[in-house]
């Protein structure tokens, strides 16, 4: 009994001071630091694409690193990979279950991946010798829903998921590498640093950690948020981490200075963010919400600057491709748009 | 749950609050100056934020005309 007394006030303590050692560095503000530069003004972008096929309820997109190729995974059943140039539909991978939450596209280009409330990551090979589409892989010990997953490369993929952990997994064996355990809710989103050295997770213990893949360890947790965080992205440098959450509001947090920088929110907006994207130069923040709609931010001055209404039902995903020529959202509304 | 199990789960709390504590932290006006410069330097290459030309931008048609 005395221990867990003295481990609980350790805990506090160690709380504190982190607490103060935050406070010690906050010697000004983002917004304050960022008040002389120009503002951005009205960004108007245009749907220059509708990407037509789905027939339920779009969950989630990734783009190919090529910036033309992207997948998109809706309950209907079906992994489509589009090339959103042409809008031709280049796979439709039927899956086993239709239950799917998350998909993703490997950098090399040859292998996608999905999951859902199967518990299971299932990875398919888009080069196949006889030129069809096939499971190459699932991966199964998560015991909650799969709400995301990235790859690091052929060999390897991150999955975060209901039952409170991430996990790496080695692909050609489907074994489990490192458990990522701590989060003390549903772990809801993920993303992978730039130098693939790290990756961040959002739950709904309405904190964000990040993770040092090698090390398996949790180097920095993250708290402000009065929600569940369903949506997190690296801000390009990857020095910054971006968190959307149901309590409407996006905040930036610096990864160096250890803290919440900036919040992005308006009082008229009062639905949840489902997702979010950063432009390449870390400037623009595109943010999908419930209410339908995309609603752009000025990362700096935290002033929106655009809004981009095109859907008719929530806006569940959202990326802007590598090269940042575009942004596709997908919805509820079974449609994927490319706008610029 | 035992107490044997909380008392293990309270002792990897404090470890990991130990580490998290330790970590250095830079001064929020140079991590702010530096997020600021990555923007600036990198904002012609924005496409979302500066625009792209119609003639370059590959999800647009070209306008033109061919003479048949």
């Amino acid at each position: 009994m005395g221990e867990m007394e003295e481990l609980r006030k350790e805990a506090e303590s160690l709380k504190d001071q982190i607490t103060a050692a935050r406070k010690t560095v906050q010697d000004t503000t983002l917004q304050e630091a960022a008040a002389g530069i120009t503002a951005v003004g009205r960004v108007q972008l245009k749907t220059r694409k509708t990407l037509r096929g789905h027939l339920a309820k779009i969950y989630a997109m990734h783009w190919g690193a090529d910036s033309t190729l992207c997948v998109s995974a809706s309950q209907d059943g079906k992994l489509i990979v589009w090339d959103s140039i042409t809008t031709n539909k280049v796979n439709a991978i039927p899956l086993k279950s239709s239950w799917v939450m998350t998909c993703a596209y490997a950098p090399s280009g040859n292998l996608v991946a999905c999951g859902g409330l199967d518990n299971m990551c299932s990875i398919y090979n888009l080069k196949g010798k006889d030129g069809n589409v096939k499971v190459m892989r699932e991966l199964a010990a998560h015991t909650g829903y799969l709400s995301c997953c990235r790859f690091l490369s052929d060999t390897e993929i991150i999955t975060s998921s209901g039952d409170c952990t991430c996990v790496l997994w080695d692909i050609e064996t489907g074994t489990e590498k490192t458990i990522f355990a701590g989060h003390l809710g549903d772990c809801m989103s993920l993303a992978v640093s730039p130098d693939f050295k790290f990756f961040i997770s959002g739950a709904c213990d309405f904190t964000a950690k990040l993770w040092d893949i090698r090390e398996a360890q949790c180097r920095q947790t993250f708290s402000g948020h009065e929600s569940d965080i369903n949506a997190i992205g690296f801000f390009p440098n990857g020095n910054a981490v971006i968190t959307g959450s149901d309590d409407a509001t996006c905040k930036l947090y610096d990864l160096r200075a250890d803290q919440e920088l900036n919040t992005y929110q308006d009082s008229s907006i009062m639905c949840g963010v489902t997702s979010l994207a950063p432009s390449v130069s870390g400037r623009l923040l595109l943010a999908g919400y419930d209410d339908f709609n995309v609603n752009i931010w000025d990362t700096l001055k935290s002033e929106r600057v655009g809004v981009l209404a095109g859907h008719d039902n929530r806006v569940s995903c959202i990326g802007v491709s590598s090269d940042g020529m575009a942004c596709c959202t997908g919805s509820w509304d079974s449609f994927l748009k490319i706008w610029n | 749950m035992t107490s044997n199990s909380n008392l293990s789960n309270m002792r990897r709390l404090v470890e990991q609050l130990k580490l998290e504590a330790s970590v250095e932290r830079i001064k929020v006006s140079q991590a702010a100056a530096e997020l600021q410069q990555y923007c600036l330097q990198n904002a012609g290459k924005d496409a979302l934020l500066v625009g792209v030309p119609t003639g370059s931008n590959p999800f647009r048609e070209p306008r033109s005309c061919a003479i048949v």
